[in-house]
């Protein structure tokens, strides 16, 4: 019998063994006999294979059995601060985020707009200051793209001085992947024209804090987007129903939601969100502003905090990379807490700024591993060690024990998964 | 080429599809009763607007003081309504309660996640006077007058003494307020700052 070829420590195997062993190599090496398995099973011809179904509905919903993947909430009853609802990695797979489970951050409640009374106005250092309807913007010429949003804030648990326990969906929930499709901005910035001195535009809007950011001219003529469709369908109001800006591959906060007016100005707003909140204060006590970039990333969502191993033998570990510089180069997995390290499968197509699925087998003996992935975008940016993030960037003083918290923003250092002999998978520093 | 060249030349090239479209427009196309001059190969479909009827939305305030309205208030007139339309949520003299105070903060050499406030992180005073008119009071935001939102910016700056207990706030007095920690920031990638 051929065994699969190992490539690192504790049981990576090549990421394309499968491909070229095939069906019955994998049998081989659980320990099984095809013919066995099927025998052994004794299957049964279930009571609801035999009546008539369902009702199919008009808006489906997910199957009964699938009712614990959801968000999870920060504030479910709404109290006068903001509201986080996290997607769940560890239950989801692909690239594509449903849009029921698109990450939210609603500071004061998702606005009830009226799509019909809606205005988009953009004015300021502009030629002619024009307004657009939803009606009007759905006659133009749209594009769609795959893009993650990703919060400022996602994986800041991660600067706590000691691993926090918490799910994957704890840690990472704060990003997710679409496709949108809607009027690229420099379409309409064509017609209402700019004027020369016009270096930034700042985004407002609906929602009753009129939320504002100041996006670079040059962001909002290349591939910043007023998106009006997520995954095919109006976008959910959580994500700024009737429509939002998408600026690809940039802080989340900055894509703002129910967008409602843009100004051309020659110099940033410094409003509450950029010059306070999605800064990050630096060793020595200096603070990075205008960080914008989310930059490369990955982690393991199959296995991670949150799921179980039922016992040795075959796994595919799997994950997700991205990075606001454009596509993918590389992941690399290592399951002996980054001594070694093997290379990982992508998921075609690898697309700019939007998810890349990640896989790689692995063959777990039983013993305790620790499971960590590093991400390399085309630029050749490589998702930094924990060590070199901690040197440049800090970590807290004290440990963090509120799940919740945000001791940081613009984390992007590797997360370490520890698998023990019982299949529990636990958050550590590797 | 610089992203200004790039504007300028974008710029350029509209100006001529524009001439373009004026010799069309002078052929009698229909577009001329529409009172729309855009580019021909634009769907045109933005409605002109005045700034005069956005007046009502535009809100934005920038650090240099431009977009700040007439008005003016002071520190004393600033604490009454203080009392009345704030404290329910920042607490007695700003010192918090269900929301941030809005008075002190530790150095931020105390570590990453020291919790930012006016006092020590703000890098601009015109931030503060913006963010209130537009988002508060929470339960009724920009229900405030001018003058309430310039009495309010200071009192608020008055109480962490960054101006005097009697130094009023107007559009002129705002902008001058050099905020403590104006010089503590770093561009994270300065080759995308205009």
């Amino acid at each position: 019998m051929k065994d699969l070829e190992v490539v690192a420590a504790n049981g990576l195997l090549h990421r394309r063994a499968f491909l070229s062993g095939g069906a019955a190599l994998a049998a081989a090496f659980t320990g099984y006999r095809l013919s066995d398995t099927l025998a052994a099973q004794g299957l049964a011809d279930e009571p609801w294979s035999r009546k008539q179904g369902m009702l199919v509905q008009e808006y489906g919903t997910p199957s009964p059995y699938e009712k614990h993947v959801v968000r999870t909430l920060s504030n479910p009853k709404g109290d006068t601060r903001t509201q986080h609802g996290r997607t769940p990695h560890h239950l989801l797979h692909g690239t594509i985020t449903p849009n029921a489970l698109h990450f939210v951050i609603s500071h004061s409640g998702n606005p009830d707009i009226d799509p019909a009374q809606h205005r988009l106005v953009i004015h300021g250092l502009v030629r002619r200051p024009l307004v657009f309807t939803l009606d009007t913007l759905a006659r133009y010429p749209m594009v769609s793209r795959m893009a993650f949003v990703e919060c400022g804030g996602n994986s800041g648990l991660l600067f706590s001085s000691e691993p926090l326990q918490g799910s994957i969906q704890a840690i990472h929930g704060l990003v997710s992947c679409s496709e949108w499709t809607g009027v690229l901005l420099s379409t309409l910035l064509e017609e209402t024209g700019i004027d020369p001195r016009a270096k930034w535009v700042i985004a407002e809007g609906a929602d009753s804090l009129a939320l504002s950011r100041s996006v670079p001219i040059a962001k909002a003529l290349d591939d910043a987007m007023v998106a009006l469709y997520q995954n095919g369908e109006r976008i959910m109001p959580g994500n700024g129903y009737p429509m939002r800006l998408l600026l690809p591959g940039w802080e989340g906060n900055m894509n703002v939601k129910y967008l409602r007016r843009l100004k051309l100005v020659d110099q940033p707003g410094m409003s509450y969100y950029e010059a306070r909140t999605y800064t990050a204060i630096l060793p020595g006590g200096k603070a990075y502003q205008f960080y914008f970039l989310q930059e490369v990333k990955s982690f393991i969502t199959h296995p991670s905090p949150g799921l179980r191993l039922s016992g040795p033998g075959f796994y595919e570990i799997s994950g997700i990379a991205y990075s606001g510089n454009g596509r993918i180069a590389k992941v690399m997995v290592s399951a002996d807490a980054g001594r070694t390290w093997a290379q990982a499968a992508l998921q075609e197509p690898v697309l700019p700024k939007a998810f890349t699925r990640f896989r790689i087998p692995w063959r777990w003996e039983g013993g305790p591993v620790v499971l960590q992935s590093r991400a390399w975008d085309e630029g050749g940016n490589a998702q930094p060690t924990r060590a070199e993030l901690v040197a440049r960037r800090g970590q807290t003083p004290k440990p963090v024990t509120n799940p919740l918290a945000f001791p940081g923003t613009h984390f992007n250092g590797p997360s370490s998964w520890a698998v023990d002999s019982s299949g529990e998978v636990r958050h550590v520093y590797a | 080429m610089s992203t200004r060249e790039t504007v300028q030349r974008r710029d350029d090239a509209r100006v001529r599809r524009c001439l373009v479209a004026l010799v069309v427009l002078a052929a009698g196309s229909v577009m001329l009763a529409q009172g729309q001059v855009g580019t021909p190969a634009a769907p045109n479909l933005g409605k002109p607007v005045s700034e005069a009827e956005i007046a009502a939305w535009d809100i934005s305030i920038l650090p240099d003081g431009t977009g700040l309205p007439p008005g003016s208030g002071t520190p004393e007139q600033g604490a009454k309504i203080f009392v009345a339309k704030c404290a329910l949520c920042h607490g007695p003299e700003a010192k918090g309660g269900v929301a941030a105070a809005l008075i002190g903060g530790r150095p931020l050499t105390d570590g990453i996640d020291t919790p930012k406030t006016i006092a020590n992180f703000w890098p601009y005073a015109t931030t503060l006077f913006d963010f209130t008119r537009r988002a508060m009071p929470w339960q009724a935001p920009r229900t405030l007058t001018d003058d309430e939102v310039y009495a309010l910016t200071a009192y608020i700056l008055s109480l962490n003494k960054i101006i005097g207990p009697a130094d009023a706030m107007n559009a002129q007095t705002l902008p001058k307020v050099r905020m403590p920690n104006r010089d503590g920031f770093i561009p994270r990638f300065p080759e995308r700052i205009p």
